[in-house]
């Protein structure tokens, strides 16, 4: 094996890995997975079982592959632009993320600004509301027309939103400083506070739960609020997906930190997670004006 | 010569692993490129047998071979796999092949993933194709998926909603690698505005493929939890609006169709200054262009729901915003007559392919301005004269160049030079019967046939005649494309630049391409590509 | 079933010339929108080819005059400023000519206000339902029986023995000529569209939105369209037939089809 030590080119070497079982071993656990949900939805209870043994194989594939990653990354594989492709790869990860949240966040602009005004007789639309929707005002929060889902209580931006809200742009001050405690070799600080960053986050997590069980329970606001709930479930249902898995990801790393992973200049994983992190806060930021607050 | 000295096998470098292993495990990018232009021309086949199902049922009126839904299957499910399994694989395809071989890389920047991109394709229209055998038969909605008609698909619903999702996984990540190949990977003395045109339109193209289909991945969520969960973004009633998927779709929709066409230019932008034996002209604008071609498509998605009820103003903006397109578009039409001008051209298949390209790809064009007319796509909208638009931008448009593609780089994939003769009778066959096939489309349009009618009035008998027959010649013509695949290593060995007039780094590696190439960066040998 | 296929075609080599539909082009329709609309059509066509004889005949004069075998050395000129804002310039001002007539079409197409009668038109899977607004006329209009019996699967029925195979329905939309008539078209379930082309409207029905659309025939006569969105299987067997009557006998046909009811 070439490694940095003994060629003179290595830097100008890029590092291609030969085969890897991963990637098919992904490909396997995807195709359980989806039949495992489809069939689940349509009905067959045997689906739910696919599905988990979908999901383990994932969860496997990604620890092999992410497993295999650090160990060519330890033994010095990896050269400077190897590095930068890791972080470009991950730059435009989260730009699709973006996205992705995007597609909702204009699911409720377009019924805020358009469909509720619409079906409340606005611009073309005369009719619509006095044909078929006659006393309907465009009101938001809204349920629609059609009251679906019955009388509901909108949620509040005061309470568990702002305590989250505090929660998650902490996190994101409390990881920025364990990147630069990294920069600067403070492994003590390093660890200290990137396990107040994970904590800070699974604490989100679970106030979120209480916000949900709370809206279920007593404000009889559900994914079947209307469009309302809709927008509101959707989008922070996702986010609050993300910020788990973001969690996760900090936690493995905080392993990883722990067993002495990681350098001044070499770290690109533990950066790949911080961005990710900034990622799901802005997000927060966003959900927390246009959905709670506005 | 220094050019020999690089491409002197490394000394740990070892070739393709033995066996089914080599594909299944693969993070060559070669090896990769392979699977995918495989894969694309199964799909070709499979989504091309459902459209011969289709023009069986239209050739003459009244209904002989298949009932109402399934043939509202056989449209919906062709449209998606020629769109995704055909179209856009054998894109990337080229691309794992062409980009590292043409910016001087030594694979593409993440190997594995691009191993994994590829191997959820085959999970992706497994999925999809089984979907033909449940209760309730495959999706059936058309491919623009509109609620509520697609929630009243059967068992399949499901299934449709997670194989786009991981179509949508698969180009995500084939488009990441692309940017970070061409971002990072590029030999020095490789400028960005040096590249040449195939790198850049992929890299423009790999841009919209991130924007949008997470996109649609999101609008295909909606229906899924409106199906399942009781959501309401497409129900008027809870305070959504059907309109809004289509909205959503079609910001997906509208980039997607110049994802399928802006690599097409690239392979053509290419093959015409080869077979000119002269520079592309204009090499910069024609970059500028296909930006500009790139950013408008994100602003005129609404033209295709000119009749859904919009407020004026809308229609307008969007109709606007349509009709400019034809400016970028017009350069690269006029970039490439200019590169031909005053050349010395020869006409090999490639190039045949590509001039047909520039041809029936204007008329395709000029269908598609027409549409733009907001007042005049009233009458055009949902009819066979959208259909026969798209198509002549999809067939001899995106395949027509993806053929071209094909038969220009098959010496170096193969090491031989493929059948000429038999290619050239494949190329006129198709470029006769695909005119046969689309043409009179048009004029059933203007006459008032629907799209997606299994069945229609009298007055219309002709042409769909006309048209089925030229859809079976245009098939079985393919049939000739796979015998000189086949036959493709028998011909006589191929010298490593291949074509006369070629000029790029991809010529400058021996004839059929070793399996790693470039495992140092080429230096020095960019400037002697370029023709002056 | 081969043989019905073959004497289909029979059939079809000798009618099919012979009818009288059969047509090329846009038709003209019969409102002074239509016409425009038809304009329009022919105006970005005209254009179109146009365009397509000066760039084909530049492509198609260098293919025989630049090509290797007649000897020609290939020049070396890759680029020219002039010459590439030339060919931005000339089309943006040919989209410009497009766009203004176009722009001044759509406006009054969008122009449904102060209507002489309204109908609000329901979509269904797969029929249409119509309702006179300022009477109490309310019917369903489906695809006529003659037809129903020859769409069925090898029915052995010769659509082309069918009079208006697939555009025929039991009840006709009836409106006097010169009226301007505003339609408000919905839907009940997914979404369709309304489209007789001869008006020049197509307009898609949304379930729980109401779009707006006019027409004013200006002759009378039997115009006839199709559901132009998919909606399911029976899609293609959804038509729409408008009778445009002079008015006298539209108050007649209003009369008795109130004292059907
Ligand atoms: C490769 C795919 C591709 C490409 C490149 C295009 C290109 C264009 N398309 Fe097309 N289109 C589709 C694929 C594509 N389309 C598909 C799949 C659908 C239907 C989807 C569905 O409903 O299922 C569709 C539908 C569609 C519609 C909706 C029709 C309807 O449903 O009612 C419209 C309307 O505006 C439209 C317009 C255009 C325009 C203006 C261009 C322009 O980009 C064309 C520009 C090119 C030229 C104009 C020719 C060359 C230019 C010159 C020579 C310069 C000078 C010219 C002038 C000044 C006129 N397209
Ligand atoms: C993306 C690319 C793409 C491509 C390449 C094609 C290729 C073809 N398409 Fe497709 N088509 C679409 C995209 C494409 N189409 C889309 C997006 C729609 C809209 C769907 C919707 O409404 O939702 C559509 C819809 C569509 C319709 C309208 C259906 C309807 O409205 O109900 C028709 C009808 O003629 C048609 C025909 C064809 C034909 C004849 C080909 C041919 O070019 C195919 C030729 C290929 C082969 C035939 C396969 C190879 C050969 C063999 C397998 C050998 C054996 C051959 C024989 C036995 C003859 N297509
Ligand atoms: Cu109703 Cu199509
Ligand atoms: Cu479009």
């Amino acid at each position: 094996m070439t490694t940095a030590s003994n060629d003179p080119n290595f830097e100008e070497r890029y590092y291609v890995p030969h085969g890897s079982h991963w990637p098919v071993v992904g490909s396997v656990g995807l195709l359980f997975l989806m039949i495992g949900v489809s069939s689940w939805l349509n009905g067959a209870d045997a689906g739910f079982y696919i599905m988990l043994t979908g999901f383990a194989v994932i969860i496997f594939m990604l620890t092999g592959w992410f497993g295999t990653v650090i160990g060519e990354s330890i033994s010095g594989l990896y050269n400077a632009k190897v590095d930068k492709s890791f972080r470009q790869g991950m730059f435009w990860f989260i730009f699709s993320e973006v996205m992705f949240f995007a597609a909702f966040f204009g699911a409720l602009f377009y019924a805020r600004n358009m469909s509720i005004p619409w079906l409340g007789g606005d611009s073309n639309n005369f009719f619509t509301n006095l044909l078929l929707w006659s006393g309907y005002e465009s009101t938001w929060p809204t349920n629609g027309p059609g009251n679906i889902g019955g009388a509901y209580e909108a949620m509040p931006p005061l309470g568990l939103p702002l305590i989250n809200t505090v929660l998650l742009l902490t996190s994101s001050i409390t990881v920025t400083i364990a990147h630069h405690a990294l920069i600067a070799g403070k492994r003590t600080q390093l660890t200290v506070f990137l396990a107040a960053t994970f904590l800070l986050g699974f604490v989100f997590v679970y106030l979120q739960g209480v916000e949900y069980i709370e809206a279920y329970e007593h404000m009889n606001l559900k994914l079947s609020t209307g469009i309302y709930g809709s927008t509101f479930f959707m989008l922070t249902g996702f986010h609050g997906m993300h910020v788990t898995i973001g969690a996760i990801m900090l936690t493995i790393i905080w392993f990883r930190v722990l067993k002495g992973h990681f350098s001044a200049d070499k770290h690109f994983a533990f950066e790949a997670v911080a961005w990710y992190w900034h990622f799901v806060d802005v997000v927060w930021v966003a959900l927390y004006v246009f959905v709670y607050w506005m | 010569m220094n050019t020999a000295a690089i491409d002197i096998p490394h000394h740990d470098d070892h070739g393709p692993a033995k066996g089914i292993g080599r594909w299944l495990f693969s993070t060559n990018h070669k090896d990769i490129g392979t699977m995918y232009l495989i894969f694309s021309l199964t799909m070709f086949f499979i989504g091309g047998l459902m459209a011969m199902v289709i023009r069986s049922e239209l050739a003459i009126p009244g209904l002989q071979f298949v009932h109402p839904e399934f043939f509202n299957q056989m449209t919906t499910m062709h449209a998606l796999i020629m769109v995704f399994g055909a179209i856009m694989p054998a894109f990337v395809g080229l691309a794992n092949w062409m980009i590292p071989l043409q910016i001087g890389a030594p694979d593409m920047a993440l190997p594995r993933m691009n191993n994994w991109s590829f191997w959820i394709l085959p999970v992706a229209f497994g999925i999809l194709l089984s979907t033909l055998f449940m209760p309730g038969g495959s999706p059936a909605g058309g491919w623009t998926m509109y609620p509520p008609l697609v929630l009243q698909t059967g068992d399949a619903f499901p299934f449709l909603i997670f194989s786009v999702h991981l179509m949508g996984l698969s180009s995500i990540m084939g488009a990441i690698n692309i940017i970070v190949t061409v971002i990072n990977m590029r030999a020095p003395d490789m400028t960005l505005l040096k590249m040449p045109m195939f790198v850049w339109t992929w890299l423009i193209t790999a841009y919209l493929l991130i924007a949008v289909m997470p996109v649609l991945a999101g609008a295909v969520t909606m229906l899924l939890t409106d199906q399942f969960f009781d959501t309401s973004f497409f129900l008027a009633a809870g305070g959504g609006d059907p309109v809004m998927f289509q909205h959503i779709f079609w910001f997906f929709g509208h980039p997607e169709v110049y994802i399928m066409i802006l690599p097409a230019f690239g392979v053509v932008s290419e093959i015409i200054p080869t077979f000119s034996r002269k520079k592309l002209f204009g090499h910069d604008s024609m970059v500028y262009a296909a930006s500009c071609i790139a950013f408008l498509s994100f602003i005129v998605w609404a033209h295709h729901m000119f009749t859904v009820g919009m407020p004026l103003t809308g229609q307008l903006f969007f109709m606007f915003a349509t009709m400019l397109i034809a400016v970028p578009t017009g350069v690269k039409i006029f970039n490439w007559v200019a590169t031909m001008w005053r050349g010395a051209m020869t006409f090999e298949t490639p190039m045949l392919f590509s001039l047909a390209f520039v041809f029936l790809f204007t008329i395709g064009g000029f269908s598609g301005l027409m549409l733009a007319v907001a007042p005049a796509d009233v009458q055009y909208h949902d009819t066979y004269f959208v259909v026969a638009h798209f198509h002549y931008v999809l067939v001899p448009g995106s395949v027509f160049a993806i053929m071209a593609g094909a038969y220009y780089w098959l010496p170096k994939w193969t090491g031989h030079m493929y059948n000429e003769t038999l290619a050239k009778v494949h190329f006129w066959a198709s470029t006769i019967f695909v005119n046969i096939t689309f043409f009179p489309m048009h004029f059933l349009g203007l006459a008032g046939m629907p799209r997606r009618i299994p069945d229609y009035s009298t007055q219309f008998a002709d042409f769909n005649t006309v048209a089925s027959i030229g859809a079976i010649g245009f098939g079985l013509s393919q049939l000739l494309f796979v015998w000189v695949l086949l036959t493709a290593k028998k011909g006589a060995k191929a010298s490593d630049r291949v074509w006369e007039g070629a000029h790029g780094l991809e010529w400058t590696v021996p004839s059929p391409a070793p399996y790693h190439t470039f495992e140092t960066p080429p230096k020095a040998r960019i400037a002697n590509e370029a023709f002056e | 079933m081969i043989r019905n296929t073959i004497l289909s075609l029979l059939g079809l080599a000798l009618a099919g010339t012979a009818k009288a539909e059969w047509a090329l082009n846009m038709p003209k329709g019969v409102t002074d929108l239509s016409l425009e609309t038809y304009h329009l059509h022919m105006m970005v066509f005209w254009w179109c080819v146009a365009i397509g004889v000066v760039v084909f005949g530049v492509m198609i004069i260098s293919l025989i005059k630049h090509r290797k075998s007649s000897g020609v050395a290939p020049a070396t000129f890759s680029h020219s400023t002039t010459a590439e804002v030339i060919w931005t310039a000339i089309p943006v001002v040919i989209l410009v000519l497009m766009a203004v007539p176009t722009a001044e079409t759509m406006v009054k197409l969008e122009d449904s206000r102060k209507p002489d009668m309204s109908i609000v038109v329901t979509g269904y899977q797969w029929k249409w339902h119509y309702k006179y607004q300022d009477s109490d006329i309310a019917f369903y209009s489906s695809l006529a029986q003659s037809s129903m019996e020859a769409r069925r699967k090898q029915s052995g029925v010769d659509p082309f023995a069918v009079d208006n195979y697939l555009l025929e329905v039991d009840r006709p939309v009836v409106v006097p000529r010169g009226a301007k008539v505003r339609l408000l078209v919905t839907s009940n379930d997914v979404i369709h569209s309304w489209w007789v082309k001869d008006l020049a409207i197509k307009k898609d029905a949304i379930p729980g939105i109401i779009n707006e659309t006019w027409f004013r025939a200006n002759e009378t006569g039997t115009y006839r369209g199709q559901c132009a969105e998919l909606c399911g299987k029976d899609h293609g067997y959804m038509p729409i037939v408008v009778e445009v009557v002079e008015p006298e006998a539209f108050e007649a046909w209003v009369n008795s089809h109130g004292a059907e009811q």
